[in-house]
Order: C-alpha cells, then sequence, then structure tokens
C-alpha cells in the first residue's frame, strides 16, 4: 500500500502513522455534552467501502493528511493535507 | 446421557462399531431447519460466539426456541481461521475474572459438549528481556496465582530447559526468562464452532445457514423480529453476535458503536515433525507462535494497524513479523511457508470486548473481541446467554459494558495505552 502525500509524492505505507477515521477535524466545542464527545471520542460508522482517514507522514515532512482510502480493497482513492481540508 | 453417547454420541466404542460395520452409522452433527416465522430469541451470527451462545441457552436456560442465523457457513467467519490460543493470564479486573471463567469452561468443553475440541494445555510460555520485565511478570504471575489460575516464573536456565531451540543471546532483546502458564494452550477451532453447534441443535436450536439478516425490526423502542433473506422472522429478544461485522449489524438498528475493524494477519508453514511443545510469545518482537497437530507452525504478530475490511494484509507487516521470527528462532528459516491471511478485527478503543444490553429493548450486544475472542468462546456464550435468558449481567462479565465509553467509568484499558482507537 502506497499514499500519495501531496508534498513529498507517493511514498510506501511505512513511512505513515494511521491515526483512525477523519473524525478529529469535527472536535466538538469544549461546553458540549457528553454524548456529543462520546461520538467524537469513540463511536465510528467504521462501514466497508471508501473510508476518510488521518494519516501523519512521520518519516516524511510530517504532514497531516485526509486520506480516501477503501477499506475493502485497500485502493487509495487521493490524498490532501489535513490543513486544507474541509470541515 | 452417557448410555446416549454409546449409541448416538461418540465414544471409543462408537467408532469401533462404526470401524467394523463400514461407518454407515455415522449421520450429519446438525439439521438443516427452514426458518420458522417466530423464535424466543434470534441470534444473528453462527460463529463461536453465537453458537456457543445457542448451546449455552438450551443446556443452561432450557431456552430452546432459538434461530441462529448465518449469512454463510457455520464457523465461517474468524472461528474457522485463528491461531487458536486458549489462555487466562490477564491482569486486569474485568478481564481477569472473565478469562478466569472460560478457561475453567474450556476444561470441561469435551465432556460437555460429548465433541473432541483437541484441547491441548500444552503450556504458554510468555518471554521477557529486561528485569523491569521480570518485575511485572512476577506481578502478573502472582495475580494469576491470585485469582485462581497458575503461573510459574522461569529463569532463564528455566526457560532454555523447554525452549532450547530459541536464540538467547540475540542482541537486540536477549532472553531473561518467561512466564509458564502451563493450564495455557490451544485448540482445535474448527471443532469448537462445530461442537457448540451440535450440542445447540441436538436441544432444538434452529441453526439456520445461508441466512443473511438485512434489517433490524425496531417499534416504539424495542426489537420485534429480523428481516433476512429468507424472509422476516419475529422475537423479542435479537443478540448481535457477529465479531467483525458489529458495525455494519449494528448500523441495522441505527446505532454506532466504539469500534473501528481493522486486519490480523497470520501464517502457517509446512507440516513439519514435532518442534514446537508450547505457546510461545515474544512481546518484544510482536510474534508468537505454536505448533497444529498438522505439524504446520502457526504465527503471528501485531495488527497492520489501519482500518481493514479486506481479510488480507500487507507486505510490512508480514514482515516484520518474518524478522522477529529469524530473530527468536532462527531453526524457522528452513521452513518454507504455507499460507497467510487476514481476519477482520473488531477494536474497541480500550482493547476489551462487550456483552451487554443496548438502550433499544430486547437487543443485546456481544462484540469488541479484538485480537483475542477464540479463548473467550466458552465464557462469551455462557455469559451472553445469561444475560439473554435472565436480562441481568452474568457477574464475571458485569464490567464489560458498552456505555464505559460515554461514562469513563470502568474502561478496561488492556494494554495500558490509554482508551482510544488505534493504541491497542
Amino acid at each position: 500500500m502506497r499514499l500519495p502525500c501531496p508534498i513529498c509524492g507517493e511514498r510506501d505505507r511505512r513511512e505513515f502513522y494511521y491515526q483512525g477515521a477523519a473524525v478529529a477535524l469535527n472536535r466538538p466545542a469544549p461546553d458540549a455534552d457528553a454524548d456529543a464527545w462520546q461520538d467524537f471520542v469513540y463511536l465510528r460508522e467504521n462501514l466497508p467501502g471508501d473510508h476518510q482517514e488521518l494519516w501523519s507522514h512521520d518519516a516524511g515532512c510530517g504532514a497531516w493528511l485526509v486520506v480516501t482510502r477503501n477499506t475493502v480493497t485497500h485502493a487509495v482513492l487521493g490524498a490532501k493535507l489535513a490543513s486544507e481540508a474541509d470541515r | 446421557m452417557r448410555f446416549d453417547r454409546l449409541t448416538k454420541g461418540f465414544s471409543g466404542l462408537r467408532v469401533l462399531k462404526e470401524g467394523l460395520t463400514g461407518n454407515t452409522g455415522w449421520t450429519p452433527h446438525w439439521r438443516d431447519p427452514e426458518p420458522k416465522p417466530e423464535y424466543d430469541i434470534i441470534i444473528i451470527g453462527g460463529g463461536g460466539h453465537g453458537l456457543a451462545t445457542a448451546h449455552y441457552l438450551a443446556s443452561q436456560h432450557d431456552i430452546t426456541n432459538v434461530a441462529v442465523l448465518e449469512k454463510g457457513y457455520l464457523g465461517g467467519g474468524n472461528v474457522g481461521r485463528n491461531t487458536t490460543i486458549v489462555r487466562a493470564n490477564y491482569m486486569l479486573p474485568g478481564n481477569s475474572e472473565f478469562y478466569s471463567h472460560s478457561l475453567k469452561l474450556w476444561e470441561g468443553l469435551e465432556d460437555d459438549l460429548n465433541y473432541n475440541v483437541m484441547h491441548s494445555q500444552r503450556g504458554i510460555i510468555n518471554l521477557f528481556h529486561s528485569d523491569g520485565q521480570r518485575d511485572a511478570f512476577a506481578r502478573r504471575g502472582n495475580q494469576m496465582i491470585a485469582q485462581g489460575d497458575d503461573a510459574i516464573l522461569l529463569d532463564r536456565a528455566g526457560v532454555q530447559r523447554l525452549l532450547p531451540y530459541l536464540d538467547f543471546e540475540q542482541t537486540r532483546f536477549p532472553i531473561y526468562g518467561g512466564l509458564y502458564h502451563k493450564r495455557g494452550g490451544t485448540a482445535r477451532h474448527d471443532a469448537v464452532a462445530w461442537g457448540f453447534a451440535r450440542g445447540a441443535d441436538s436441544r432444538g436450536v434452529d441453526l439456520i445457514q445461508q441466512c443473511e439478516v438485512t434489517g433490524i425490526d425496531i417499534e416504539n423502542g424495542a426489537v420485534r423480529g429480523v428481516q433476512t433473506t429468507r424472509g422476516a422472522i419475529r422475537a423479542k429478544k435479537v443478540g448481535m453476535v457477529v465479531a467483525g461485522r458489529s458495525s455494519q449489524v449494528a448500523a441495522m438498528a441505527g446505532m454506532r458503536l466504539p469500534i473501528e475493524s481493522h486486519v490480523l494477519q497470520a501464517f502457517v508453514t509446512e507440516g513439519l515433525k514435532p518442534v514446537i511443545d508450547h505457546v510461545i510469545t515474544y512481546g518484544m518482537g510482536h510474534f508468537y507462535i505454536s505448533q497444529s497437530d498438522k505439524g504446520g507452525l502457526v504465527f503471528g504478530g501485531d495488527l497492520d494497524l489501519y482500518s481493514s475490511y479486506a481479510s488480507r494484509g500487507n507486505l510490512p507487516t508480514a514482515e516484520h513479523v518474518a524478522e522477529a521470527a529469524m530473530t527468536l528462532m532462527p531453526v524457522i528459516g528452513k521452513a518454507k511457508m504455507l499460507r497467510s491471511w487476514g481476519g477482520i478485527m473488531d477494536m474497541t478503543p480500550d482493547g476489551s470486548p462487550v456483552i451487554d444490553r443496548t438502550h433499544i429493548d430486547g437487543l443485546y450486544v456481544n462484540c469488541g473481541w479484538c485480537y483475542g475472542g477464540f479463548k473467550a468462546t466458552p465464557a462469551s456464550g455462557h455469559t451472553f446467554a445469561h444475560l439473554l435468558a435472565t436480562d441481568t449481567p452474568h457477574p464475571v462479565a458485569a464490567k464489560l459494558r458498552l456505555d464505559r465509553f460515554r461514562t469513563g467509568r470502568g474502561i478496561l484499558d488492556e494494554e495500558a495505552t490509554g482508551s482510544q482507537h488505534n493504541l491497542h
């Protein structure tokens, strides 16, 4: 599996750290209730198919990426910088 | 019952009789019934845990108007492909008593099921590689003894006597000793599923294969039944026991679970003469190994560490496992790898499972087994059956609550890494 870093180009999966579903971009307000925080920290859609997820290019430029990847085929469909992703 | 076993079940006498009469008396292990329109309890998922639940509902609670709905064939998921390890070496309240209970059920399982599940208490040895790790394992061993299980702290010479083929002088992680859990071991994974299936079926439970649940009917906050590829089936209680597919089935009830599905790879070599007599874990290298009764070396390592439903992994993890294998036991370099596979693991944020009610009346969930569900099979079924039958959690599974993630109370942080997705 190779991921297309927008800064470094296509690189081996070994260079990246996987954070999980790209929910971290939708952080609730600090005073949100327990349900909102449970939703954000723990609950996941987790359905097979195309999946938005956060990867860090640890052994490369260090950028955080939002990668779209199919969890059934492992096909990588695109990546953009988390700093430029829709929120 | 005993007499039954001589005539209809399995016994030495029966094998002799069938051997002398052309093996014409054997019959299928279970029926292939049509689904009825209504049951008292529906179990979604005909894997190890679902079949165990059905067996214990029938045998412990006398509830036999039960259907197990399986979209494929019985035991075709993770119970049909895993590394078969059975152990009770936890040091975490909530999990400790649960797995301790499970091991005791394993020890009586073959007699209970009248089925040879090839449970082999060959012993597990967890290696350690530093003074600090020795202290931690000594403490864990004491905890295991205190909870009524067994543990022996082996020094280096002790490990050398049992496992002379390991490389004790490896430069990165020289072996200091090991924690020896003699009652741990392995079991034949398929036979476990088949034994529970036969146990449930013989008491009247309907095991319905090729029957995929496509919807869960809920009215006024209570479950009414399920929609399937073989028609609607009504029930007042429905248990979801679907391992790697937990999120998909829960979504039919409008639920989201605290689960990310990951892939775990495992590997088997060609059949070899007996060389490894125990189960060995090499935590520092993310590697564990045992030898099957067919002779194949069965081994694996860590998750691939990204979300996946692919049932196969990627090369980096396979390479890592091979490197660890060669580091620990260079002798393995002579073996040829026969096959590898990946299973879908429903990973919870704290690495521990869930056996609980849901917010929907009559809907129950059994999920989150991460990469350790096989050894849990009897206790998972036993305690889930208790919950389904009595509506109260079984004492040894009382801490496996679904709401621990919402309240933050009773988080069962399996690897002491914090309760967060991707850390277990």
